[in-house]
Parts: structure tokens; C-alpha cells; sequence
């Protein structure tokens, strides 16, 4: 009895929930963007095709201090958590002979991704508001190194990555050749692993400007970043101010998931 | 003179110190702004609350008990803490159908993309990965304007003439779940493809060839060979659900609690810090027990893998 050849990509049970899965991905979205263009007060209704929302975000001095603060806060957290993370992996990569406190530093890195956000929020809301009572300082120094903390797992991940793709050869080859350890690493290191690190920047990033939840706990008055000002607004009547501003931040992701995806592509 | 063992040994030392060095900053800032915190908590969940939130420094174990527990204020009978046990059970019952969701969706899904041409493979991925990097709260409130009164669903049913009067989506445990499925699923697609993209397909239509019906197929050949993908998707999905925050307080409208609104209760308009102190241990308590589950399971798929 001979049965049809089995077709592996054909499965047209599989491939009609995939597409129907992407669909339903994208539809929300879709539909976000599309009443951003809304001409109407309330987001219920249609009206009619009209920028109105994203000039009213761009004169909204509340959205475009909270967008500065994000990215302040986003871009100090990114450079010093990939800093950190770059000295790490290069601490524990590589490593010729595997010495004692290697497991432990891994899951050390990585424990920002294993506990859940809103206990780290709480636990930073805790310690932060005792620091300022005792020093008097409220400024966006919590909130840079509370997101530096939970970026550094992030940007570890493609730089130990690239690391371990590049064996010890040409380093070893450089030190032979009386190049100092500084020499070796600026010379010969740096440039093989940038692309790496470039990956773990932008990942830092992206992460930092998504953050929520602890940004929420650990923000002082008047310190709203824009997700946090977004979720304030949810307790009011949402404009569709609020789908422009989604959209001009759903745009801002897309481009630097586009640049990472092809950074990370030509390592491959 | 020292040997050449004794010139390797030290130039061993040396490098594990220099090692050391060079992770100090991240450990010290995990440490500092991560781990270290965690201890605080710790130590008040142990504390009594004090009147205007912050804590009493007296040792009390009242936080660990309201947990479970509640004492009635008027004439201190003790019972089960109803409320709390139900946002637990809600939290854990929402995050297991998120990921039973999310595997129905993202299996198929990444059977689909491990199957594409590889030229075209990154394209569908890119796809996934787009919204996974989307603001989570902005995934949330789009899944919010699908469901609401006036939304696109709503709307649909509408106009096909199927209802007069708007279904009422918004601030249910529905809502709540269909969120945490749109948001979490590309954590669930993106592993299940890394297992997906290693599997011999070849296995597949040797299986079937075989005379293996298209279930059987599925079941024995090549689920097996792609748990290590499922498990990870899983954990994936279900940890982050677990400590759901945003998702459900967006989805739920305040009423449909879960326990990471829960533990801002107490910070908040609650105004026990020990309590919330003690709600958060237990929920990492809940989240370590899963974490050991995967750990012991992801090991013995690798040991399976030899035999």
C-alpha cells in the first residue's frame, strides 16, 4: 500500500497556525499604529487620517522630558552595564584551566534574569529609599544603576558569545611578539570582539529603555521615564497621544533590533 | 631555580586573580543593586510594619503567617487568608493555561520556520523577534485596544450582527490571559526553534515511512527529540507570568490580581512593607522550585542524549 511521500514543510495543519499565529502577532500592532493617525479625541472611534497626536506627544512637555530621561538613563546604563559585562566575559571565558568561583560567577551574571522583576523592584524600593534618607540624594543615580544591574546579563550574552567563537591564537601570537597585555588587547582583542560588544550595547539598551516595573518602584517624584508615564496614563481616559507615542517607540525598537539582527547576522 | 611546574602554577594563580579583577565591577553591581537587596527583604519579612509603611525594627513572624492566614479584627479568629490563597491559585492556574497557550501557538510556529528555506529562515525569525524586543507595555496596550468595548473585536462582532451589546473583554481573567499569551509568546517560539532548527528532519520521514500515522509521528519522533526546546520555552513563558506585573494590572483593571500586584498592594495603599516582604520571598521560592525542575531536567536530557 503505497501511501503519499511525507512533505516535512508542508504540514498544512502546522503551517496554517504559524500564519495565523504571526497574524494575530502583528494585528495589535497594526492597529495600535493605525489609530495613532486617528483625528478624534477618543481612540473608540474613527475619524479620519490626521497627525494632530503626534504633534500633540511632541508639545506635551511631560512626554518629551520622560523621553529625555529615558534615554539618559538608557545610555549611561548600556555603556557602563557593557563595560562590566566586557570585562566579565573576558574573565570568564577561555579560561585554560577552570578554577574555583567560575560557576558561581555565572550564576551570579546571570542573576538579574532569575529572579522576578517585581521582587528586585521591591527589593530595590526598600534599600534605595533608606540610602535616601541617610544621603539626601534623589537623582537618576538609582534608577542608572538599578537598570545597569539587570542589563549586564544582557550584554554579557553576545560578547561571551563572540568570545568564545575567537580562540587564544593570535593573541598569544601578539604576546610573543613582545606586545604588552594592554598592547594585545587594544590591538588585537578589542577589534575581533567589537561587533560582540556593539550586539550587547544595543541589547543593553533596548532593555533599559523597555524596563517598567523596577523603574516604577524605584523612581523618585517627577523621575517617570516614558513606559512609566505610559502606564500612569492608563488610569485616565487614553488619548491617541498615546498610540503616537507607541508608535515612535515601536519604530525606535524596530530600527535597533534591524541593526543588531544584522550585526549579529554577519558574525554568522 | 624555580621548576617549570612551579612557573606554570604561579602564572595560574596569576591568571585566576587577574580573572577576579576583571569581573569585580559586574559582581560588585549585581551585588549591589540585585543580590544583595534581596537579603533586606529577607530580613523584613521578619519585621512588623510600621504605622505609615517602612517597618518596625521588632521580630515578628506576623508577615510570614498573613501569608496564609488572616486574623479577624474584631474578635481575632484566625482563618485561611481566602484573598491571598485565591490570587495565588489565580496566578499560578493563569501562568500554566499562558504556557500551554503559548506552546499550542509557538509550536507550530517554529516547526513552520525550522522548516523554511535557510536563505529565508532569518526573515520569519526576524518576524519573532521584532515584537519580543517591543516595550511590553506597549504589546499590552495594543492586545488592549483589540479587546476592549469599542475594539476590534467588538467591532467585528458587531458588524457581522453576532451581538447588539459589546462583549465585555476588558478587565477579566480572560483579558489578563490573552495579554500574557501575546506578550510572552515569542519566549516561547525563539527556543523551540533553536531545538527545532537541530532536528533531523530526515528522522521524520524515515519515521513516517515507516508506516507511523502523522500523530505517532509527532508524539514519538519528534516532540522527543525537541523537549529540551519545550521545557526551556516553558520555564521561559511561565517564570516571568508568574511574576506578571504590568500585563495583569493593565489587562485586569486592579481587580484581577495577581500576585505581583499583590506585593505592590503592600507597598503601596497596604502599607505592609512585611508582608510584602514575605509575599515576594515566596514568590521566588515558587520561581527557584521551577528553575530546579528545569536544571534537573535539562541535565538528564543531556545524560539521555549519550545512551
Amino acid at each position: 500500500m503505497a501511501r503519499p511521500r511525507f512533505e516535512v514543510r508542508a504540514q498544512t495543519g502546522f503551517t496554517v497556525m504559524a500564519v495565523l499565529t504571526f497574524g494575530l502577532l502583528y494585528l495589535p500592532i497594526m492597529t495600535l499604529v493605525v489609530y495613532a493617525f486617528n483625528d478624534n479625541d477618543s481612540i473608540a472611534i474613527w475619524k479620519g487620517f490626521s497627525l494632530r497626536w503626534f504633534r500633540s506627544a511632541w508639545n506635551n512637555q511631560l512626554v518629551v522630558e520622560a523621553s529625555i530621561r529615558s534615554f539618559q538613563i538608557a545610555a549611561a546604563a548600556a555603556v557602563l552595564a557593557t563595560v562590566a559585562a566586557t570585562m566579565a566575559a573576558l574573565a570568564t571565558t577561555r579560561v585554560t584551566r577552570p578554577y574555583r568561583g567560575l560557576t558561581f560567577k555565572y550564576a551570579f551574571i546571570n542573576q538579574p534574569l532569575m529572579v522576578p522583576e517585581i521582587v528586585t523592584a521591591v527589593a530595590l524600593l526598600i534599600f534605595f529609599s533608606r540610602i535616601k534618607m541617610w544621603t539626601g540624594y534623589t537623582g537618576l543615580g538609582y534608577l542608572i544603576v538599578a537598570h545597569t544591574a539587570f542589563c549586564i546579563p544582557f550584554a554579557y550574552l553576545p560578547i561571551r558569545a563572540r568570545l568564545e567563537s575567537m580562540d587564544l591564537s593570535l593573541e598569544t601570537a601578539a604576546a610573543d611578539l613582545y606586545a604588552t597585555p594592554w598592547n594585545t588587547f587594544r590591538r588585537v582583542t578589542l577589534p575581533l570582539l567589537w561587533p560582540g560588544i556593539l550586539a550587547g550595547l544595543m541589547l543593553a539598551f533596548v532593555i533599559s529603555l523597555d524596563d517598567v516595573v523596577i523603574t516604577e518602584f524605584v523612581k523618585s517624584g517627577g523621575q517617570d521615564t516614558l513606559p512609566t508615564y505610559m502606564l500612569g496614563q492608563f488610569r485616565r481616559i487614553v488619548t491617541p497621544e498615546i498610540n503616537a507615542i507607541s508608535t515612535v517607540f515601536l519604530l525606535l525598537s524596530i530600527a535597533i533590533v534591524t541593526i543588531f539582527f544584522f550585526v549579529s547576522r554577519k558574525r554568522a | 631555580m624555580a621548576t617549570a611546574g612551579e612557573i606554570a602554577e604561579k602564572a595560574g594563580r596569576e591568571d585566576v586573580r587577574r580573572r577576579w579583577l576583571l569581573s569585580t565591577p559586574a559582581l560588585a553591581i549585581i551585588f549591589f543593586a540585585g543580590i544583595g537587596p534581596l537579603f533586606i527583604v529577607l530580613v523584613y519579612s521578619f519585621l512588623a510594619p510600621g504605622s505609615y509603611g517602612d517597618v518596625k525594627w521588632q521580630f515578628s513572624t506576623d508577615a510570614w503567617v498573613g501569608v496564609v492566614l488572616q486574623r479577624d479584627i474584631f474578635d481575632g479568629t484566625i482563618s485561611i487568608a481566602d484573598a491571598h490563597l485565591q490570587i495565588f491559585l489565580r496566578s499560578v492556574t493563569l501562568s500554566l493555561a499562558t504556557t500551554v497557550l503559548t506552546l499550542i501557538f509557538g509550536f507550530p510556529t517554529a516547526y513552520f520556520i525550522a522548516t523554511r528555506p535557510e536563505n529565508r529562515r532569518d526573515i520569519w525569525l526576524f518576524l519573532i523577534t521584532i515584537p519580543f524586543w517591543t516595550n511590553l507595555l506597549i504589546r499590552t496596550f495594543a492586545m488592549m485596544e483589540v479587546l476592549r468595548n469599542e475594539g476590534l473585536v467588538n467591532g467585528l462582532l458587531r458588524f457581522l450582527h453576532i451581538i447588539d451589546q459589546p462583549i465585555q473583554f476588558m478587565y477579566t481573567d480572560f483579558a489578563v490571559l490573552v495579554g500574557m499569551v501575546y506578550v510572552f509568546l515569542p519566549l516561547m517560539v525563539l527556543p523551540l526553534f533553536a531545538s527545532m532548527e537541530k532536528l533531523d528532519f530526515r528522522l521524520v520521514e524515515a519515521g513516517y515511512d515507516l508506516y507511523a500515522t502523522r500523530f505517532q509521528v509527532l508524539r514519538r519522533v519528534i516532540i522527543p527529540l525537541v523537549k529540551p526546546g519545550i521545557i526551556a520555552g516553558s520555564i521561559l513563558v511561565f517564570i516571568p507570568s508568574l511574576g506578571a506585573y504590568v500585563t495583569p494590572r493593565v489587562m485586569g483593571g486592579g481587580t484581577n490580581l495577581m500576585i505581583g500586584n499583590l506585593i505592590e498592594l503592600q507597598f503601596g495603599q497596604g502599607r505592609n512593607w512585611p508582608l510584602g516582604a514575605a509575599l515576594s520571598m515566596t514568590l521566588m521560592a515558587i520561581v527557584m522550585i521551577a528553575l530546579l525542575f528545569y536544571v534537573r531536567n535539562a541535565g538528564r536530557n543531556q545524560g539521555s542524549g549519550h545512551g
